[in-house]
């Protein structure tokens, strides 16, 4: 492989991996606040409709952005006090979410063209690669990472920032104090419930963004179940990158250059059949996600917030 | 405080009972306030559902064809959800099922030529239960002996298993004389599961429709599953293994053993579900065999409280939104997703509600709640 053809995969790797960073990174900072949501891929695809007829009828990327982000935060606010203020379990909640989200994405794509028409076939606006001047004539990696999308500039902003603020901040201490040890941080005066709300309902913007993306700028427009997995591929990511935010953007990367190896097999004629290639995400999910379990195993390094799916009751022993 | 919650000793009944009702009640309230915010009228559409799902004899055999995998796919779900085993993956294994007994149904007549359907049929439900269980036992292997997640892999695996069989009917099992059509040739009459109104000895309602003889496989398979979970030893082990994993460890029950046996009874009905779905609906291996049957199944179960009974139930009920909302989409124009919608919607209203079955809300003077607060 020439150097050429490596940096048109890593640049179309990024745009495919972005989707997955926002929803992994969101899916970080709840899951670090001891609430698994599984409701992710019914939370992109919400972020991914509201965008786009939100772009569609207003013009805006802008407006598109903020509904997308509030309705993102209104589904996992829901989750937040099922889980949180009802104790319900959190595996089912998430999934209800899921099939909510699913299904009103479908309705709503029926209904929110013009007119009370569908939305899917129409074209809108868009993000576009915007080529930031300097960087983007460096040599070989200029190209790839910096004639790139906004959603994908923010990404690159967002991952740094979310570790410094998980790792290195008061905040961010609290965070994980909530999610290892709630007993403890509720005696310490850190509001357990509140941050538990906040961190999902913030997942949950990011969760969004990242749908978002989808179909505003990485297959731009609207199609019944546009997220095809992406959101469970971002929980195992979660996983994988061990609740850490830069080995998530690794991993989205990996799997982005799967998407963008597959691409590249189709568009070159490749003679396995293209269902086959289709399957590579998914069956590479299931391969990365037992060699990392193996891995914590063997090494006895648990990533997993200790209190994470468990209810906290003031007051009750919780596990 | 005046308002305090206790945890009640006993989940209540009254409670237990209430709560599914008043969650599809509600849900159908919040469904009409979606509605109406679209600028429709909702009771119009609830009656315009209603109607389409119970309206004739016709919609009402409509409506059991469409409950019939929903009731298998729902057992299947709520077999592996009684150990806490979360197999999100009842969709891959139905088409794996259906896969599977198509398999047979193309290729064992070639075999044997003129294979009456007293052999025919009891081949294809047994290939359709071994290829979900098989498709199972993947998840299943990894979680027992490296603790691999299973709510991921059963979930990445229903996509590949829907990829495999598109790949079999665009490709390989393609009908060379369907003028392309996305479907393999349709099988022979020996494979057709039969249905009800050619049946001479049932009573007139069935006269109608396609209503097939899956429907009483289906109920076969709940009271299969009921003996199972209530009436025997290894029921038992699943229960104690669900309600408490160390208790069962100490108690000498295998886990590993169990999540491989509850995986291959719980991907064998989502299978048999592929196998009614084209051995009594689409007589070929077709676009529209997996329509997520799987995902609902997560809604029964749960709605059903995990109840095989129960499941066939709800599952009645899951159909009647299906079959009514293709028929608003119909008559109305308005999208069949509707369904969906109100599906997600119950599933919430369920998990809010079962608050109020495990705790009791009081009002208490002041004095009590600061005394009763240890």
């Amino acid at each position: 492989m020439d150097l050429a053809l490596i940096l048109s995969i890593l640049a179309v790797a990024i745009q495919a991996g972005t989707s997955l960073v926002y929803a992994s990174v969101g899916e970080i900072f709840t899951e670090r606040s001891g609430i698994l949501n599984l409701g992710v891929e019914g939370i992109m695809i919400m972020g991914a409709v509201t965008s786009f007829a939100t772009a569609y009828h207003t013009g805006s990327l802008a407006a598109a952005l903020a509904v997308a982000v509030l309705a993102g935060g209104a589904l996992a606010l829901i989750h937040a006090f099922l889980t949180i203020s009802l104790r319900a379990d959190q595996v089912v909640s998430g999934l209800a979410l899921t099939i909510f989200g699913t299904g009103l994405s479908a309705f709503l794509g029926q209904r929110l063209g013009p007119a009370g028409k569908p939305l899917v076939g129409l074209v809108g606006p868009r993000f576009r690669p915007v080529a930031i001047p300097g960087l983007s004539d460096l040599p070989v990696i200029g190209n790839a990472l910096f004639n790139q999308d906004l959603l994908v500039y923010a990404m690159f902003v967002l991952v740094p920032v979310a570790s410094y603020y998980i790792y290195r901040t008061r905040p961010g201490l609290h965070l994980r104090a909530v999610g290892e040890n709630p007993g403890t941080a509720d005696a310490l005066g850190i509001g357990v419930y509140r941050s538990r709300y906040l961190y999902t309902i913030f997942g949950g913007m990011l969760m969004a963004l990242g749908g978002a993306h989808l179909s505003l700028a990485y297959t731009p427009g609207w199609t019944e179940g546009i997220t095809g997995g992406r959101g469970w591929i971002a929980i195992a990511l979660v996983i994988f990158a061990l609740w850490n935010p830069y080995r998530a953007l690794l991993g989205a990367l990996l799997f982005g250059g799967v998407n963008a190896i597959q691409f590249r097999l189709q568009a070159a004629g490749a003679t396995i059949p293209a269902p086959f290639l289709n399957m590579l995400p998914y069956l590479f999910t299931i391969l990365v996600l037992t060699l990392v379990t193996i891995y914590e195993k063997t090494s006895k390094h648990v990533g997993a917030p200790a209190a994470l799916g468990l209810p906290y009751v003031r007051g009750e022993r919780t596990g | 405080m005046p308002l305090t919650l206790e945890r009640r000793m006993e989940p209540s009944r009254t409670a237990n009972i209430l709560v599914p009702i008043l969650s599809v009640l509600l849900a159908l309230v919040a469904g009409g306030v979606l509605l109406w915010l679209v600028g429709v009228n909702p009771i119009e559409t609830y009656k315009a559902m209603l109607h389409g799902a119970f309206g004739s004899a016709y919609a009402i055999s409509e409506t059991l064809v469409r409950a019939t995998p929903l009731m298998l796919t729902g057992l299947a779900v709520s077999v592996a959800f009684r150990m806490l085993f979360w197999n999100i993956g009842a969709e891959g294994q139905l088409a794996m099922g259906a896969f599977a007994a198509s398999g047979v149904a193309l290729f064992l007549p070639k075999l044997v030529p003129g294979i009456s359907a007293w052999w025919l049929l009891p081949a294809m439900l047994v290939g359709g239960f071994v290829g979900g269980a098989l498709w199972a036992l993947i998840p299943a292997m990894l979680k027992a002996f490296l603790s691999v997640n299973e709510i991921i892999t059963t979930l990445m695996l229903n996509y590949v298993a829907i990829l495999w069989i598109q790949y079999l009917y665009y490709g390989p099992w393609k009908d060379p004389l369907g003028f392309g059509f996305p479907g393999t040739a349709p099988f022979v009459d020996a494979a057709w599961l039969p249905r009800l109104k050619d049946t001479a000895w049932l009573p007139q309602l069935f006269n109608t429709g396609r209503l097939h003889w899956g429907l009483a496989l289906a109920i076969v398979a709940a009271f299969v599953v009921w003996l199972i979970l209530g009436r025997t030893r290894w029921g038992y082990e699943i229960k104690i293994i669900g309600e408490n994993p160390r208790a069962a460890r100490y108690a000498g029950i295998s886990i590993v053993r169990n999540i491989l046996l509850v995986m291959i009874l719980s991907g064998g009905l989502a299978g048999l579900a592929g196998f009614v779905q084209v051995a009594g609906i689409s007589h070929r291996l077709q676009q529209g065999i997996a329509v997520g049957d799987g995902y609902t199944a997560i809604i029964i179960a749960w709605l059903a409280r995990l109840n095989p009974f129960g499941v066939l139930l709800v599952a009645l009920l899951m159909a009647a939104l299906f079959v009514g909302g293709d028929q608003i989409q119909i008559s109305m124009g308005l999208p069949a997703a509707m369904a969906g919608v109100l599906q997600g919607a119950i599933l919430f209203f369920v998990l809010g509600g079962n608050f109020f079955t495990q705790y009791r809300i009081r009002w208490t003077s002041r004095q009590a709640a600061v005394t009763g607060h240890q």
